[in-house]
């Protein structure tokens, strides 16, 4: 049977299902398949904090969404235009985000009178015509597995954990994508399990021979390849850039790199990536606890290392005491913050923006700290690279933000030559000479790093307050606001080593749109679709949070509104409106999830028309 | 590829060891423990036998938390830290990780190491990095001025606990022993000899050195060690534990330490019943035995227990580690950052 080939633009795909049944698993091989083939593409990994919740619960729903096309993609997409649902609690948590007309994928095994149950469903959706307005696809993914699966006497556990890749198989056939990327990856992945990968391989080739040989199926699209800059590509997560990242900065720093760490959400997967290149000397310890993590980098440091941390908000508000520490004696640190949803335990695998202000001011004394923020997956590994920089010229410790959208999510990422970026190796003071632990650089006024093994240099430092210059202990009234103010001149004089903030649109006029972090792609997409609609609004997005670029006031004062969608109550905001006494109005969600663009213009629209 | 420490160690590894003197290690900073205080002896014995350990003064490091105890760093010129409460060990362990070949040592009190820092304490001595810590135990708060700390004995009425403190002590020895320590000593701060050679000992061990310091806070719980300290009590309240030695005791050295089945019991060796080859022998590399020993610590009928618990060797942490670092780079080749970027999956746009 012939079937219709049609050419899109761009779509989004979410896949859904139990959170034992693999789904992020799908969604991530759906999604490097499609990196390879070109397109442009965002993903929102969303899964909850229990590992393998009680099975058809609704609360144990896990799901990707992958929004990819041949145009350039900013965001994992405000709705789905295809809903892949494993069960019936998968369609019911997930339905809201399908686009009006979209498809459905169901596996008709995952309705039985449990499942609906569970889900909380009175009648059958699949029978009672409330999914009318959709594409429903029914097909029972359980059997077909187990009839692809039927010669190999596998347990009725290991068939059951297979019937992800059929799913897999039918949105291949689907999409027209190729299976070697993934056979290529279950080759390797279960080499020494042959009889897994046969049978993942067997259903996945099962799910694309249904696709192409069934009749529910008509259409099959084709989404060709996006226009990006030329380059050779790979796709990464957040998580994966901030570790590589933070190697390459130690390489340029000419130190090995240290890691302590505790085990959390959603930062752990830095620590596994770290933990597998000993062969670039890096060092990672899984510490006793966040104070460890951090503590431990404290004394790398003061022996020569890079020392980092890396941690989300509720390890951050552990290190917080630690992190005072390093701004006292001044040693180079770096510690990413991968937040999640707070206060608390808060929401461990859901994304926010929530720790902006402990980022800057969360810590006893004045204690100001360079902060620095990704704005996309790719973007963590020169964000953190500039975190690195700025600890070691400025012996300051650094925050990095990242979040759990940016740490799990992937894009497609132009690799950028190694060599392009700059040495940043600091200088050991080894000259005895006119050595003082804290006699400062005229320019940078940061202080000596002299590291133990120096001969002639031994000194030591602490928590208390330094006398200028000799470091000695010294609680004098006049040295202690000295010291205080000079520690906060140190950070300020930062924004000459850094660039000055420059609006993507219009340098002046009606509307700006300043942002932060993870929302970039959501706010560069809304800020694109209004101007290309003739509608004046610019957008500014702000890698460094502390301090600020020289000329944010400049460019804030060239807009009659300011518009700052947050995931937060308004963090950023508060600090805008204080420092700069603007009218600045927020936007603001928090619900771990991302913005969608659509939430954006509208807001933007709504001030266009003078509706605030 | 080589780093900037590399670079440093190349160029200084090589210097001669300078002949030291105590005076040496004796920062320009004035002491600032009240006149009195156990802290003046650990600090000059441990300055008396720096010399002894053949290390350059550049390449030792003391680390310490907050307490009075902690103020020692200031006090010894080689490089210190004088950090947070209770992180001592966890910023040491760093230092020790990054450098191996430093000489790391942590200066901690009863508060910062056992109670504020006790879960970092337990966790360096079952990595059994090569760190000294040298614990000074004077069972109270000092720089607080004056509330019960996590040895304080059961009862003891404080600031903090006016009817008297309901918390079961620590026994430092035991707790060491307990998280798998490789070296558990005790020593007193009023006996510079036995101080000396524990210390010295300590220096030598290859691994974590764990040495719980009796150290009177003449201030505010002073006298709490004068039974097994002083001249006229000492002999017959302490039993000095030696390795391959009886376990004697007394001013006569009439009494001596046996075992009943696991159980230490005090006997005479006057009435002729027991002589010395009826006690119990020190051995420091048996660990059953150094439980028991260090069990005798609170045990009203029996004497406190002071020397060399357990002494035995296992490998340490950063050996590990730089182990499997060097594997890697002999297995891999060294790290290439550019190879990396372009590893895996990769595709051209033209």
């Amino acid at each position: 049977m012939s079937k219709n080939l049609q050419s899109l633009e761009e779509v989004t795909i979410r896949f859904a299902g139990d959170s034992g049944d693999g789904m992020q698993l799908t969604g991530t091989q759906f999604t490097n398949t499609t990196a390879i083939l070109g397109n442009d593409l965002s993903t929102l990994p969303d899964y909850p904090a229990e590992i393998r919740a009680p099975q058809g619960t609704l609360f144990g729903v896990s799901g990707f969404q992958i929004h990819f096309g041949s145009t350039e993609i900013n965001t994992p997409g405000d709705q789905c235009d295809v809903l892949v649902a494993m069960n019936a609690a998968a369609l019911k948590v997930n339905l809201g985000s399908l686009v009006d007309g979209g498809a459905i994928i169901v596996n008709t095994d995952g309705f039985n009178d449990k499942n609906l149950k569970l889900a909380g469903y009175a009648a059958n959706p699949l029978k009672d015509g409330s999914l009318s307005k959709y594409q429903l696809y029914e097909v029972d993914i359980t059997k077909l597995t187990t009839i692809a699966l039927q010669e190999m006497n596998l347990s009725s556990k290991l068939v059951d954990r297979s019937k992800n890749f059929f799913a897999l198989g039918m949105m291949y056939w689907m999409y027209n994508r190729p299976m070697e990327p993934t056979i290529a990856w279950l080759k390797k992945k279960f080499s020494t399990k042959p009889d897994i990968m046969e049978a993942n391989m067997r259903v996945l080739n099962a799910g694309w021979s249904y696709g192409e040989t069934t009749e529910i199926f008509k259409v099959r699209y084709e989404v060709g390849p996006a226009k990006l800059p030329p380059g050779r590509y790979r796709n990464i997560t957040g998580n994966q850039a901030t570790a590589w990242g933070l190697m390459a900065a130690a390489k340029k720093a000419k130190l090995d790199l240290f890691l302590g760490s505790y085990p959390i959400t959603p930062a752990s997967d830095i620590l596994h990536e770290l933990s597998m290149y000993k062969h670039f000397g890096v060092k990672t310890f899984q510490a006793e606890d966040e104070i460890a993590g951090i503590t431990s980098a404290l004394g790398a440091s003061f022996a020569g290392d890079l020392g980092a941390t890396t941690t989300s908000g509720p390890g951050v508000a552990l290190k917080t005491e630690a992190l005072g520490l390093a701004v006292m004696v001044e040693l180079p640190l770096v510690v990413c913050n991968i937040q999640r949803g707070g206060p608390s335990t808060g929401l461990p695998t859901k994304t926010e923006q929530s720790d902006l202000l402990q980022a800057l001011y969360g810590r006893n004394g004045e204690a100001p700290i360079p902060v620095i923020a990704s704005a996309t997956p790719a973007d963590c590994f020169s964000a953190v690279f500039e975190a690195s920089r700025i600890a070691l010229k400025y012996m300051t410790p650094v925050i990095f933000l990242s979040d759990g959208y940016l740490g799990n999510g992937s894009e497609p990422w132009l690799i950028p030559d190694f060599n392009s970026f700059p040495d940043i190796s600091p200088r050991f003071r080894t000259e005895k000479e006119g050595f003082h632990p804290y006699l400062r650089d005229e320019k940078t006024l940061s202080r000596p790093w002299a590291i133990p093994g120096t001969p002639g240099l031994e000194h030591r430092i602490g928590g208390l307050e330094k006398q200028h210059i000799t470091g000695n202990v010294n609680y004098e009234p006049q040295n202690h606001e000295f010291m205080v103010r000079l520690r906060t001149e140190k950070i300020e004089r930062i924004a000459d080593d850094i660039p000055m903030a420059r609006p993507d649109g219009d340098a002046k006029g009606e509307l700006l749109v300043v942002g932060w972090g993870s929302t970039y792609g959501a706010i560069k997409t809304a800020v694109m679709h209004q101007r290309a609609e003739g509608l004046p609004v610019s957008q500014l997005h702000l890698r460094h949070l502390n301090p600020f670029p020289k000329n944010l006031g400049e460019v804030l004062y060239g807009f009659k509104h300011i518009l700052v969608p947050e995931m937060n109550l308004g963090q950023l905001l508060k600090v805008l409106r204080a420092k700069y006494l603007v009218p600045a109005v927020g936007l603001n969600k928090v619900q771990g999830l991302p913005f969608k663009s659509g939430e954006i213009e509208k807001k933007i629209s709504e001030i266009l028309k003078g509706n605030i | 590829m080589s780093t900037l420490v590399d670079e440093l160690l190349e160029k200084t590894e090589t210097l001669p060891v300078e002949k030291y003197t105590a005076k040496d290690f004796q920062s320009d900073q004035d002491v600032r423990w009240c006149p009195g205080c156990g802290d003046y002896s650990i600090l000059a014995q441990t300055q008396r036998i720096m010399p002894d350990i053949g290390i350059p003064r550049h390449k030792i490091v003391f680390i310490s938390g907050i307490g009075c105890s902690s103020r020692f760093p200031y006090y010894m010129d080689t490089y210190g830290f004088h950090s947070i409460h209770g992180r001592a060990t966890a910023i040491a362990s760093g230092v020790k990780m990054a450098r191996p070949d430093l000489s790391v040592w942590v200066a901690t009190g009863d508060g910062d190491g056992m109670s504020i820092g006790g879960n970092h304490l337990i966790h360096l001595l079952r990595r059994n990095l090569d760190i000294k810590v040298l614990l000074f135990n004077n069972q109270i708060y000092g720089l607080t001025k004056g509330q019960y700390s996590p040895t304080s004995e059961l009862g003891k009425i404080t600031k903090s606990t006016p009817y008297g403190s309901l918390d079961y002590p620590f026994n430092p020895a035991a707790l060491a022993l307990g998280a798998s320590a490789t070296f558990v000593a005790r020593t007193l701060d009023r006996d510079p000899r036995h101080l000396q050679a524990t210390l010295r000992r300590a220096a030598e061990h290859h691994g974590t050195s764990f040495v719980e310091i009796y150290q009177n806070c003449n201030v505010f719980n002073d006298g709490a060690f004068f039974p097994f300290t002083e001249k006229e009590t000492k002999d017959d309240n302490v039993v000095f534990i030696e390795h391959g030695k009886p376990l004697v005791f007394g001013k006569e050295h009439d009494k001596g330490i046996r075992l009943n089945g696991f159980t230490p019991e005090v006997v005479s060796l006057k009435d002729g019943k027991y002589s010395t080859s009826d006690l119990l022998v020190h051995n420091e590399k048996d660990t059953t035995l150094s439980f028991i020993l260090a069990d005798m610590t609170y045990m009203s009928h029996l004497p406190r227990p002071v020397g060399i618990f357990l002494s035995i060797e296992r490998p340490t942490y950063e050996e590990g580690m730089t182990k499997q670092i060097q594997t890697a780079k002999e297995k891999r080749g060294e790290g290439d950052m550019s190879k990396l970027l372009n590893s895996g999956e990769t595709w051209a746009i033209e």
